[in-house]
């Protein structure tokens, strides 16, 4: 309950968003009860009644440059708290050596790996703790990159190369959608995300990347060294 | 003002009219306005059934749909991924324009400009006529791409390209066509309907009438009359471009041929951001005229509320850019549109407040238009909060695309917009049709709705903020959403009972339409125009006088005055005797 039924968080962005977030309810939240509990007041309070006469009034220009102001500051204050964590997302990126290259098309995302030309479909696998940029880029249509648990998400958008980034402090296997509407199969457009540590990572790109490797052999290998995912297998890796 | 003398003589001759110049082909506007009611009220029920296919296939995914499989006899009503993308793609485009539109600034523009400002009839009778006919026209167009092959457009009401401009994309062809033609000739419809009310309300309004003394539903349609004017036309441009890369091979929006894919989002939101406000503005307007009357109390702060309409007129058109925060749009262009939509948010805190005002030291009578319009302003202010999670770009990245989208449209647009619209629906009705509605099954009617509505839409908040996104055909397809499916059950069952609830109404309707109790001129002691004509009003409205106006239009509970209202046309005393 304390998450207000967010997903768990595992990047490093993902807790300023969060914190935005709760920042948000409390505001929204505290104005709703706020506003409902003057409106009830006012309708058990003013119902009609025999023998009383409403009151004769226009309005009060004190009362609106009050609400004018109040709301507005409350906002400019939210502006400027969005700002830092927007310019971190998006305006700008830490430097990093780990390229992920995205090809989205229907229905599948199609990635390389760093140093690798090998083409693996719906999986991606990098290390903890590691700043990763990705290049996104679509064949056919707009496609949206998204992890609910990394707190991202980045249009693919034909014809243009986008870079996001993202780091991930917690090992596991994440749940990647498809998050903008690309057709009949757009439902079910989805791969993982195979967070390794440091070691695990060196040893599954030493047993996966290189060339000759296999698909059923890929398969066998990860499952053996991505921990986090001992029951299931979920993405194909083709050459 | 020589109009007025020209038509009150015009009055005199007044002739008999066949039954398809009255009926059919009529140019009197509250004739227009009943049309367009209809013809809302009867795409309503397309667009609820719709949504109620898509709410089935969200709860029990894959399993036949009742009554569907006389239509998908292949599946056997089991929605099939196409169909139920074509299922939501309709259901928007059919209820935003072919249901909101038509009923509140078809339907109450037509209605109210002219008996509220205490003119005879729009200012071009003519193309008034016109606009609803073209309108129809483009209702029949779009309900004809259900039947062509490869079904009807799929690529959701916004049809973002590429996926709509490539018929292999969708696997849709002649769907996705017609969905352009139709809105091409919905938005010209809607354009001879915007410079009919501009021009009435600048030119024809009754001796007196001030722009400052006209009610405030007026002003919210003269805004979204230029609203319209300015935004549907790059809605039109925008549709043929896609058109024409589909058909012509243009290649405007599709990168093969050195197009933009986000040029259509932007000629989109451009239009589709003020259009948002075309839809909530005429809500606004008409639950500010009608909390004053049931509170019987002035509106708090009528300036106010006339800038702050004014101010969302504005704001409107630079705000649009929050819809493609994660799009590919150079990110400090967000944080741009991030500040423009934070201040749009004041001038909806400031109208709030005013409603809250309006109800302070008021003598509340809880009528039903009454609880609809009480109803739109809490269900507005969930709505209008919900806003700022995405005003707030960080937060968007993770929000944009999942079911809280969906939840705040609906909030504003079906608790906003329709709560208004059954709100005027039920004020204006005996003035509308000369009978009033059943207040039982208008109460039943009322408290059905909200609290199906809330169960309906409001655990869509959870979801999404749980992750789900907008527009998938099976949540159950993904792990992470499948701990919260139990939320998708429950919500269906809610709308299930909110389109059995609407059934009250359809009743209430037809029975009051014809066997209702006869309509008083004034059943709720209200002070506008309207109230001043029969009703129903005859054609050109009023006898051979139109009212003259000798003040603001909620003038209640005046001490000074003997009853708790002071009608705008009613004289003052003094100039009353020397009349008599």
């Amino acid at each position: 309950m304390l998450d207000w039924w967010l997903p768990e968080n595992v990047s490093t962005f993902g807790r300023d968003i969060d914190w935005l977030f709760h920042l948000i309810y409390a505001i929204t939240g505290i104005t709703f009860i706020l506003v409902a509990a003057t409106m009830i007041w006012f309708l058990i309070a003013y119902r009609d009644r025999p023998g009383r006469r409403a009151r004769y009034t226009h309005g009060n220009t004190s009362l609106e440059i009050v609400w004018t102001i109040v709301p507005s500051l409350i906002l400019v204050v939210l502006t400027a708290l969005s700002a830092p964590a927007w310019s971190k997302i998006k305006m700008t990126r830490p430097p990093s050596d780990f390229v992920v290259d995205v090809t989205a098309k229907q229905f599948n995302w199609q990635v390389k790996h760093p140093n690798s030309e090998k083409v693996f479909l719906d999986e991606m696998h990098v290390p903890v703790n590691k700043v990763i940029h990705v290049t996104l880029k679509s064949q056919d249509v707009i496609h949206s990159f998204f992890v609910p648990q990394f707190r991202i998400k980045q249009d693919a958008v034909p014809g243009r190369s986008i870079v996001a980034w993202f780091e991930v402090t917690k090992p596991g296997k994440y749940e990647w959608p498809c998050a903008e509407l690309c057709g009949f199969g757009h439902s079910g457009m989805r791969g993982w995300i195979y967070v390794h540590s440091a070691e695990d990572y060196q040893k599954w790109a030493a047993e996966n990347l290189r060339a000759e490797a296999k698909p059923a052999e890929q398969v066998a290998a990860l499952a053996e060294t991505a921990k986090p995912a001992e029951t299931e297998t979920g993405g194909k890796a083709k050459k | 003002m020589t109009a007025h003398v020209a038509t009150a003589h015009t009055a005199h001759e007044h002739h008999e009219m066949s039954f398809v110049r009255t009926y059919v082909f009529s140019t009197d506007h509250k004739m227009i306005a009943r049309q367009f009611l209809f013809m809302g009220l009867l795409m309503m029920v397309l667009g609820g059934l719709l949504a109620l296919i898509v709410r089935w296939q969200l709860a029990w995914p894959e399993t036949a749909v009742p009554g569907l499989g006389m239509i998908l006899k292949e599946t056997g009503g089991i929605l099939e991924p196409s169909t139920y993308n074509m299922a939501f793609t309709m259901h928007a485009t059919i209820m935003i324009f072919f249901v909101i539109m038509p009923i509140l600034a078809g339907a109450f523009g037509n209605f109210c400009i002219p008996l509220m400002i205490g003119a005879r009839d729009m200012a071009f009778p003519t193309l008034n006529m016109l606009s609803f006919w073209v309108t129809a026209t483009a209702g029949v167009i779009m309900l004809s791409g259900f039947f062509v092959e490869g079904g009807h457009a799929a690529a959701g009401w916004t049809s973002y390209a590429p996926l709509s401009a490539v018929a292999q994309y969708t696997g849709v062809n002649w769907g996705q066509n017609i969905w352009c033609i139709a809105l091409f000739v919905m938005g010209i419809g809607s354009m001879m309907g915007s410079i009919n009310y501009i021009t009435t309300i600048i030119n024809m309004r009754a001796p007196g009438m001030h722009l400052f003394r006209m009610p405030l539903v007026v002003w919210s349609l003269f805004i979204t009359a230029i609203l319209l004017l300015l935004a549907l036309p790059v809605l039109t441009s925008a549709v043929a471009m896609l058109l024409f890369d589909r058909t012509l091979g243009t290649s405007w929006f599709a990168p093969s041929g050195g197009g933009e894919p986000l040029l259509w989002q932007h000629l989109f939101w451009y239009f589709g951001h003020p259009e948002v406000y075309i839809l909530i503005l005429p809500a606004m307007g008409i639950a500010s005229e009608i909390l004053p009357v049931f509170a019987r109390k002035p509106i708090f702060g009528y300036h106010a509320m006339a800038f702050s309409m004014i101010a969302i007129a504005f704001l409107s058109w630079i705000v649009y850019g929050h819809h493609m925060f994660v799009s590919g749009m150079s990110p400090s262009l967000g944080m741009a549109f991030t500040v423009t939509t934070m201040i749009i948010a004041v001038p909806s805190a400031i109208k709030t407040f005013n409603w809250l005002g309006t109800l302070w030291g008021g003598r509340l009578q809880f009528k039903v238009p009454m609880l609809f319009a009480l109803g739109f302003v809490s269900m507005f202010v969930i709505g209008g909060l919900s806003g700022i999670f995405m005003a707030s770009t960080p937060v968007d990245i993770y929000i944009q695309d999942t079911y809280f989208i969906v939840a705040h449209i609906h909030y504003v647009v079906f608790g906003g917009s329709i709560f208004g619209a059954f709100a005027g629906i039920y004020f204006w009705f005996p003035k509308m049709f000369g009978r009033m509605l059943n207040p039982l099954l208008g109460h039943l009617h009322f408290w059905g709705t909200l609290i199906f509505f809330n169960w309906t839409f409001f655990p869509m908040h959870i979801i999404g903020v749980g992750g789900q996104m907008r527009r998938i055909y099976n949540p159950m397809q993904y792990e992470f959403l499948q701990h919260q499916q139990h939320w998708n059950v429950f919500m269906t069952y809610g709308a299930l009972l909110l389109g059995a609830t609407q059934i009250l109404f359809v009743i209430n309707f037809f029975s009051s339409l014809f066997a209702g109790a006869k309509a008083p001129m004034n059943p709720w002691n209200s002070n506008t125009l309207e109230w001043t004509a029969a009703s129903p009003p005859p054609h050109l409205n009023w006898g051979p006088r139109v009212p003259t106006v000798y003040r603001g239009p909620y003038e209640y509970s005046d001490p000074d005055a003997r009853e708790d209202f002071l009608p705008q046309a009613q004289a003052p005393a003094v100039a009353g005797a020397r009349r008599h």
